[in-house]
């Protein structure tokens, strides 16, 4: 019983982990239709904000909760500029856009090098969240379950925004019909320019929680961009609530998986999972027309 | 005082060689409700697209003496030109409100859209009371039938106080009692409004047109009131007669 617990919060770990990378991907691949390679690196330029703001705030605890809104502005920068000087030449043009974007991801890691140095930082956990959680049964890390924590917050806050606010009716209005938006008078481009802000902002958050589970370093990114884009392919492009079940759903099964195999076997798996699942429902968990890709 | 109005003067749209809109001059007075027929391919729905900027055009086309070519399109539609599309065109995934909330709101700014809105704004309760769709404002605008799509779509052109309407074939599909419907809201919009109707049905056009215009082949055969236009032998030739014929 206390293996099975132990295995299930390891699985919702993880997809929280794969949420948080994937779901502003799900806003800017998903929702526009745009391949972003560099979104990882979005991630590392959060995770960066973390480093930088404990060389300025010595609490470890503060520093955190600083660098998450401060993460947030980072992602969504990188992710403005981007749109602004590159993507949005490139909106019907898929394959332009993913090389473009590599070339973006490993001048961005580059620039990581240069400035932080090749080798891993250090970036220190706050006490509070270094230890265990005693749930009663079963002890879990108190840094998985804030990434857990964060992870649903962050779903929820992007939720409310998309369809209790009018910002997010209008995203979804230019996202289901182009045409239409702009002959009601909607800018598409400033509409366009925000989601991609708000998706980027996103990885920029995922990169500060990352900094509690590992190293960090120019390469982080490159280690979740893959995986990102799985969940949002399999949860469906367009659906938020495609890409949660999808990411807690391969997080369950890698973590299955590992219990009965090895970590590298367990992730052959789930890619195998993932494939068989596309080939028999190619849209996804939940499909949407979108503009670009559907 | 009727001084807005709209005036096109030689409106050409090409595409890659092919000239769809050759040359087109019209004037559309306000009150006036403005029928644009004429066969499959005249150029009547392109000349629309002109107007609206979804497709590159030259010559003139100005409404209060503003010129509206070459602008970037929500501009066009936030200086007051508003369009329909042949397919009912609406955001089938929001509700009624919300449809008709994002073309009232079309001005906004990011940061004062995150605020929560406390009640209906009144030109939305207006239009929906214009549309006849108040009792359905929190249905889905995907699920609502063929008709009152069209509604919605003229009502969100109505929020955002669109002084000129382009409807493209806004009867299309509609059962009879629902052209009598649409004809009657054309005529009450109408009387404040420049409204163009791109239109096929001649019965429907011969119960509510002030005014006709037959394009064919990108250019103005014909103008006038409905029987004018009829007894246009030209007009016959190419477009009635066979219309006659396939009816």
């Amino acid at each position: 019983m206390e293996a099975l617990i132990g295995q299930l919060f390891a699985g919702l770990s993880l997809g929280s982990v794969l949420l948080l990378a994937a779901l502003g991907l799900s806003l800017t691949f998903g929702q526009m239709g745009v391949i972003n390679m560099a979104h990882g690196e979005f991630m590392m330029a959060g995770a960066y904000t973390v480093f930088v703001v404990q060389g300025v705030v010595a609490d470890a605890g503060l520093a955190l909760v600083v660098s998450i809104p401060l993460g947030f502005l980072v992602g969504g920068l990188l992710g403005l500029l981007l749109e602004v000087l590159l993507i949005h030449r490139m909106y019907h043009r898929p394959l332009d856009t993913l090389l473009v974007t590599w070339g973006v991801a490993l001048i961005l890691q580059q620039v990581a090098r240069d400035v932080f140095g090749a080798p891993n930082v250090d970036v220190k956990a706050p006490t509070w969240l270094s230890g265990g959680v005693d749930l009663g049964f079963t002890q879990v890390p108190a840094a998985r379950l804030f990434i857990l924590a964060l992870s649903v917050a962050a779903v929820g806050a992007l939720a409310v925004v998309l369809t209790r606010t009018s910002l997010g009716r209008r995203i979804r209005g230019v996202v289901q019909n182009r045409d239409l938006a702009e002959t009601v008078g909607i800018s598409t481009r400033d509409t366009d320019r925000l989601t991609f802000f708000i998706g980027s902002g996103l990885a920029g958050i995922a990169g500060v929680a990352l900094t509690l589970l590992g190293s960090t370093g120019p390469t982080l990114g490159t280690n979740y961009i893959v995986d990102a884009f799985l969940v949002v392919v399999a949860g469906g492009i367009g659906q938020i609530k495609g890409t949660v079940i999808a990411a807690f759903g391969l997080g369950l099964m890698q973590a299955t998986f590992e219990y009965s195999t090895t970590a590298s076997l367990a992730k052959v798996a789930v890619f195998v999972v993932v494939v068989v699942f596309l080939q028999i429902r190619p849209q996804g968990i939940f499909s949407i027309r979108t503009r670009s890709l559907a | 005082m009727k001084s807005d109005y709209l005036e096109l003067t030689d409106v050409r749209v090409t595409f890659d060689g092919f000239v769809a809109v050759d040359g087109v001059t019209m004037t559309v007075l306000q009150g006036d409700l403005r029928f644009l027929i004429g066969p499959n391919g005249a150029g009547k729905t392109t000349l629309v697209d002109a107007i609206t900027g979804l497709v590159p055009a030259t010559g003139s086309a100005t409404f209060g003496r503003t010129e509206l070519l070459n602008r970037k399109v929500h501009r066009i539609a936030r200086l007051g030109v508003g369009r329909t599309f042949q397919t009912a065109s609406v955001f089938e995934e929001l509700t009624v409100l919300q449809n008709l909330d994002i073309a009232a709101g079309s001005g906004r700014g990011p940061l004062t859209m995150l605020r929560k809105r406390s009640s209906t704004p009144p030109e939305v309760e207006a239009a929906l009371e214009v549309i006849g769709l108040t009792d359905l404002r929190d249905r889905q605008a995907g699920v609502l039938a063929h008709g009152q799509k069209q509604w919605l779509e003229i009502g969100m052109l109505l929020v955002q106080d669109s002084k000129v309407l382009l409807l493209d074939e806004p009867v299309a599909g509609m059962s009879a009692e629902e052209r009598q419907q649409t004809g009657e809201l054309l005529q009450r919009v109408g009387e404040n409004c420049t409204v163009v109707v791109v239109e096929h049905d001649m019965d429907f056009m011969r119960s509510f047109a002030t005014s006709v215009t037959v394009l064919h082949a990108g250019r103005v055969l014909s103008e006038g009131t409905v029987a004018q236009v009829q007894a246009d032998p030209k007009v016959q030739e190419v477009y009635l007669g066979r219309a006659e014929v396939e009816a």
